[in-house]
């Protein structure tokens, strides 16, 4: 069980990575902002609680495995990487530059701990499946349920548009995949608007019932409910488990929260002063401040 | 004469066996189910006419079914081969990777990832499948993806020696093969070295310069070999069997069309994207001389039996004898 303790060291990272994910947006010049603020919470509490994992030694053969799908929110990855001791985090402000190891969307072979490549939408899954299947194979006939380690999957909801998805999902429920679990960000947005204007994805709940999944739903930014949910997926061992994150994009910063303009694009520097003194005063609960 | 370091099968010329090069793909999988214990079969519900049967039946712990889902049939590889698996993915070439190139593209060649992609039914031979069913256009797409290798053999034999190799092979490979049975060129002996062209004809008074070079990948070697054979005495002729289409090997190929001074490629392909075009940006740029392209021209095929498709988009032995004449004459 998490302690409070626990909890609030946890949202302490989180509001350090979104700080670091504003940084390097605006030194960046371009880039997402809505999606990984909005994620901030749930990375957090796979790189400093949820996964196991050494930064020190990212190929460790048992480490959990965290698939992200849509590479574009890359930046909270490359924030809590960073937090978490993969390397060091000035160099997050080298993303989308040249020569640098932060690709614009994440590229396996340029920086270790990644796992996969991953931007064009609606293909982690199948990734994550195949690497659940594949370390299922090697178990001794018999004892197919526990792996050394598990693999997650963090998708967006308007990626639930692409059929490649729900190839994944088919294959995964089939298989009783239940190592596996996947993670949707459901912040009801997208690039066109919402997602349920622009496509609608639901009922999400009832279609991965279907595809013989089993289904929690959490608010995303409550990190107690969250890691709980990661460990109640533990407890299936007939079906994979996606976990539906409602979460508010642009979450910690009041200008973004909610607004769908915010998907794609980076704050400028003026803005970029005005939100991390939202995130260093904690919305203005802090009074002194150090910048 | 036929090359005698080829080892290429004795009565060559007179009514050889046949059998599809998606035969030779089957039995090395299941020779890699012995010695491999990280070859796993993907397979898109195509297991009899893709020849995983046999691995399936042998190997049930390690084929894994995919359904009709081509794009998930590669993502789930990466996966697996992500993790450590040496994964063969089979469907018809048309769909895999012709429907899922874009999940080749990013989840094994830009994560560059060991999958090995097995496209069968490709070429025209389908034959009264029609055009939906006839890859023309699969050489093209796997050779310009950046890490991706491309073999396309020549026979079953070849297909299996390819196939062993492909698995040997660290990054990501696409493996070509066809549907219909055609002639068994090469033997056990025949060498078959990844990446290495192959001089498989050569004219039979070595002093004799050759006047044009074929250069021939897939099935289609066979014919290429019955025109040489059929102008032996009239022209020089030097037939290279290229195997590898990437890695390409530029040595040979620059160097025979060197010595020849003119140039034919016969493929059953698109000539845009295919070998045509490859043999064609080597030459350009190291060693420009005549070339005469035997493929498919901007279309699409047809149903049809295997021969009449080759006589009409002209890829028979009468057209490859034509173009052999048309390119010594532009020296």
């Amino acid at each position: 069980m998490l302690s409070e303790a626990e909890i609030s060291e946890i949202s302490e990272h989180a509001r350090a990575i979104r700080e670091t994910i504003i940084e390097m947006l605006v030194a960046a010049g371009s880039g997402h902002t809505a999606g990984p603020l909005g994620m901030a919470d749930i990375f957090a509490s796979f790189y400093f609680y949820i996964l196991k994992h050494d930064p020190k030694n990212p190929d460790w053969p048992e480490r959990d495995r965290l698939i992200l799908s849509n590479g574009h929110i890359v930046p909270v990855r490359y924030a809590a990487m960073a937090h978490a001791g993969y390397f060091p985090v000035e160099e997050c402000l080298t993303l989308r530059k040249f020569g640098s190891r932060l690709q614009g969307h994440p590229e396996r072979t340029k920086l270790p701990g990644l796992e996969t490549t991953s931007g064009p939408l609606g293909s982690g899954l199948g990734q994550a499946a195949g690497i659940a299947y594949g370390a299922r194979m090697d178990l001794p006939a018999g004892r197919q349920v526990k792996t050394t380690f598990r693999v997650y999957c963090a998708m967006s909801d308007g990626e639930q548009d692409a059929g490649n998805i729900w190839e994944s999902a088919m294959f995964a429920g089939n298989n009783k995949l239940s190592n596996l679990t996947a993670v949707i960000d459901r912040n009801n947005i997208q690039i066109n608007g919402m997602t349920e204007d622009v496509m609608p994805v639901e009922n999400l709940r009832a279609k991965y019932e279907a595809f013989n999944w089993h289904v929690i739903e959490v608010d995303g930014h409550n990190i107690k409910q969250f890691v709980d949910a990661t460990d109640e997926a533990k407890a299936i061992y007939e079906k994979p488990t996606v976990i539906i994150a409602h979460t508010i994009p642009g979450k910690g910063i009041k200008e973004i929260e909610f607004d769908y303009t915010w998907h794609g694009k980076p704050p400028t520097k003026e803005e970029a002063t005005k939100f991390l003194h939202e995130l260093r005063t904690m919305q203005g609960k802090v009074v002194s401040e150090h910048q | 004469m036929l090359h005698p370091d080829a080892k290429l099968t004795a009565n060559i010329f007179d009514k050889p066996a046949e059998a599809p090069t998606r035969d030779g793909f089957g039995k090395a999988l299941l020779e890699l189910g012995e010695t491999n214990p990280n070859v796993v079969v993907v397979c898109a519900d195509l297991a009899e006419s893709t020849r995983v049967l046999p691995f399936k039946e042998k190997y049930p712990g390690r084929y894994i079914e995919a359904g009709v889902a081509e794009q998930n049939l590669a993502t789930i590889a990466s996966g697996l081969a992500n993790y450590g698996k040496i994964p063969f993915i089979t469907s018809y070439a048309t769909f895999s990777p012709g429907r899922n190139n874009e999940q080749i593209r990013t989840t094994i060649s830009i994560n560059n990832v060991p999958v090995k992609i097995a496209g069968s039914h490709a070429g025209l031979s389908v034959g009264p499948d029609g055009a939906t069913h006839q890859a023309l256009e699969d050489i093209g797409l796997m050779r310009m993806q950046p890490r991706m290798s491309v073999i396309s053999p020549c026979d079953a034999e070849e297909a299996r020696k390819a196939t062993l190799a492909a698995a040997a092979h660290q990054g990501p490979v696409y493996l070509r093969f066809a549907r219909a049975n055609t002639p068994i060129i090469t033997t056990p002996e025949t060498p078959f070295e990844f990446g290495k062209a192959q001089v498989v004809w050569q004219p039979s008074d070595k002093r004799k310069k050759p006047q044009v070079a074929l250069f021939a990948t897939g099935p289609l070697l066979y014919n290429a070999l019955l025109a040489a054979q059929q102008l032996e005495g009239e022209l020089a002729v030097i037939v290279v069997n290229i195997h590898t289409i990437k890695p390409l090997d530029i040595a040979t190929i620059v160097e025979q069309a060197k010595k020849a001074g003119a140039v034919v490629t016969v493929e059953e392909h698109q000539v845009a994207g295919g070998l045509g075009s490859a043999v064609a940006e080597v030459l350009a740029a190291q060693s420009p001389v005549p070339v005469e392209f035997i493929g498919v021209h901007d279309q699409f095929g047809q149903s049809g039996e295997p021969k009449e498709l080759m006589e009409f988009y002209k890829l028979g032995v009468q057209h490859i004898k034509e173009a052999i004449i048309k390119a010594a004459g532009r020296k």
